[in-house]
């Protein structure tokens, strides 16, 4: 376990550092290493689009199929469309590998996001399947090979009479309703796809089903102009009464095949079953004890929606309220799906720290850190504070570490997640002593709960409820996008922030103004 | 609020541009290269491959026992067969010589639960491409010591040729296509 935890660190360092390497390219926005379930979806778009063309073009005889997707060679849309639905598919496979390696690094196999993982597991699955099955529609002599060194792995398993590879011994023994059986599950498997990513994003408000425009526009544009610069060929046609000889083989997609004549389809098998083992047992295994959830406080909801609009994974719900207004609803959190995260703390109306209220009770709030904590934190921070101009740092646990920033002028407060904030909390640290206000949320797209960093962003900008007052003084207040590794970039904005606060004079009511 | 200061330029640098446009080459490099490249040989350039394959009921364990009419007696009246016959099939058992050589030796057990099901055989053998002798035998009676069926044969095996030995159950024969 010790070594696991070992390597999943070692690999999430190396992927960090990738991510910044991206994010220079890129921006943090765009950087397609955090959209990598959305170019899954991409490709998986540009694989169905294609696929629904070709079809119509596809010859499901055994003396057509071949025919008709060679002859696609002579037009350039030919070229395109063909090119398009095999790079499409090595994409799908490269970016679902990816995307299932990062979500393992950065610890998402667990907890409250079990559900998203187990039902991505037979995906992978899928997408094999209908890959594979793909080759087999042209009947060229790579999906003879691939066709029967499929055939001959299934037979591994002692589950048919007679052998499936049967069927590819002869001439003869390859008709139309072979190619018919070809085109079920090379269409068939990719709606189960379809069906099982539905199940995947379930527990997730605002799926990402496509990437950011540029980002789509540029990953298509790059298929596109490889499809018509290396165009997909066919080999010769299949013929059975000989074994082709050198085979132009996707390894992306058909890997298993020589691994299978390499080894045995014994261990290809244990492989494969091993490999989906460990995949379906990883969320299952021992893991830190899961956060505690949000709890709603009925005697301050008043069914405004918020938190129910901002958070990620749909664990809030509204009920009818117990107090039985008609009309009237109440926020309820599914513990189940809860990431305990804080978003709807933020979002509630309930939060602001300017309430009368001795004991600051919000209606919907997290045991560990509950909003009346953080301002009472802030109100002795304040008030400890001997720093002519202090300045307060509201960052976040999965971000740049906001501790490395405690100096004598600074009150740092490290938050679940920087959109536990209520903006309101900015506000009043201003008017409570502090000279300026830095706000510390991951990069973007790099929320480790997906939306923090922009709900964040929209509320301060006024933008999204609920909002920053505008006339808070602005240049009083920092935002920065710094995630996990990013402390010096923090540094450099607390450093500009305390540059811009310098002209400021205290007035002795621990209020600020231009001198 | 400075917006400069809190987010990252909107427009990209020059070296940004460039970083993408060497990201997307990349990718699209790895992905044109390795969907067809290296090539892959499945067989070696002076090889060609038998395959040896069947599906064929093997006889039955045993002999059918006639039943005397006390037995028959305690039958209800449609089941009054006169002689009772075991389910069970004989494994069938395949051997292939090449040039004297044994290099395949298969037992393949009769399919269901009541192993009451044809036997199925298949087998690749990569061989070398050239003239073979070759001798295949199947038994299929665990009663009978000899095997009930036989086939000699030259076989003139060309580079990447698949030579296939089946059963051809009409003609009651081991088959070479």
């Amino acid at each position: 376990m010790r070594s696991a935890a070992a390597l999943r660190q070692l690999g999430l360092t190396g992927w960090r550092a990738a991510e910044r390497r991206f994010d220079t390219a890129f921006g943090s926005r765009l950087n397609p290493l955090r959209h990598l379930g959305a170019l899954g979806f991409l490709a998986f778009w540009l694989l169905a689009a294609s696929g629904v063309v070709l079809y119509a073009l596809f010859d499901t005889s055994v003396a057509g199929a071949y025919r008709s997707i060679n002859d696609l060679a002579d037009l350039p849309l030919g070229r395109l469309l063909r090119g398009m639905h095999r790079y499409a598919a090595d994409t799908l496979v490269v970016v679902m590998g990816l995307h299932l390696l990062r979500e393992w690094l950065v610890g998402h196999e667990r907890g409250f996001r079990r559900f998203s993982w187990l039902t991505g597991v037979p995906l992978v699955g899928f997408v094999f399947v209908s890959a594979i099955g793909g080759f087999w529609l042209n009947w060229d002599q790579l999906g003879q090979y691939s066709a029967i060194a499929t055939a001959e792995w299934l037979d591994a398993l002692p589950l048919l009479a007679a052998p499936l590879a049967r069927n590819f011994l002869a001439v003869d023994a390859v008709n139309d309703r072979l190619i018919s059986l070809f085109v079920f599950v090379h269409v068939g498997v990719p709606l189960l796809l379809l069906f099982g990513l539905w199940f995947h994003i379930q527990r997730v408000t605002r799926a990402a089903v496509m990437p950011p425009r540029s980002l789509a526009l540029g990953l298509t544009a790059v298929l596109a102009a490889l499809a018509l610069t290396w165009p997909v060929t066919s080999h010769a046609p299949a013929e059975l009464g000989s074994v082709p000889r050198l085979l132009r083989l996707d390894w992306f997609l058909l890997f298993l095949h020589p691994l299978t004549d390499a080894t045995s389809a014994g261990f290809v098998w244990a492989l494969v079953g091993g490999g989906a083992l460990v995949l379906f047992a990883l969320p299952f295994l021992p893991q830190p004890a899961r956060a505690p959830v949000a709890v709603v406080d009925a005697a301050n909801c008043n069914g405004c929606r918020h938190c129910f609009a901002d958070c990620p994974y749909a664990a809030v719900t509204m009920v009818p309220h117990p107090n039985q207004r008609i009309g009237r609803t109440l926020a309820q959190v599914n513990a189940d799906l809860c990431a305990g995260c804080g978003i709807c703390a933020g979002a509630c109306p309930s939060s602001t720290p300017f309430r009368s209220a001795a004991e600051l009770v919000t209606g919907i709030d997290l045991p560990q850190l509950t909003v009346g904590d953080l301002r009472r934190r802030l109100q002795q921070a304040l008030a400890a504070s001997r720093a002519e101009r202090p300045l307060v740092v509201f960052g976040c646990d999965h971000g740049a570490r906001c501790a490395t920033l405690l100096g004598a002028d600074v009150s740092a407060f490290s938050l679940l997640c920087t959109g536990q904030l209520p903006p309101s909390f900015v506000e009043y640290a201003l008017r409570d002593g502090a000279a300026g206000v830095l706000v510390a949320t991951c990069r973007e797209g790099g929320c480790e709960f997906r939306l923090g960093e922009r709900w964040t962003d929209e509320r301060l900008q006024g933008r999204r409820e609920p909002h920053l007052r505008a006339g808070v003084a602005t240049e009083r207040l920092e935002r920065v996008f710094a995630g996990p590794g990013d402390e010096p970039v923090l540094k450099a904005a607390l450093a500009r922030l305390r540059q811009r606060v310098q002209p400021l004079a205290p007035d002795g009511h621990g209020r600020f103004h231009h001198a | 609020m400075p917006e400069a200061a809190a987010r990252p330029p909107s427009r990209l640098t020059l070296s940004a541009w460039a970083g993408q446009v060497l990201l997307y080459g990349l990718f699209a490099l790895a992905i044109g290269v390795f969907s067809q490249w290296p090539p892959y040989h499945h067989l070696g350039a002076d090889e060609a491959l038998i395959k040896i394959s069947f599906t064929h009921s093997g006889k039955p364990v045993g002999d059918c026992v006639p039943l005397s009419p006390a037995e028959l007696a305690r039958l209800p009246p449609n089941m009054r067969a006169p002689t009772k016959c075991p389910r069970e099939r004989s494994p069938v058992t395949v051997q292939v010589d090449i040039d004297g050589v044994n290099v395949l030796t298969r037992s393949a057990p009769p399919s269901g639960l009541s192993k009451d099901g044809a036997s199925s055989v298949y087998h690749r053998l990569v061989v070398p491409a050239r003239e073979q002798r070759l001798s295949v035998r199947l038994s299929d009676d665990v009663r009978a010591r000899d095997a009930a069926f036989q086939k000699e044969a030259i076989v003139s095996l060309t580079p990447g040729q698949v030579l296939v030995i089946d059963f051809d159950a009409e003609k009651r024969a081991i088959t070479l296509q």
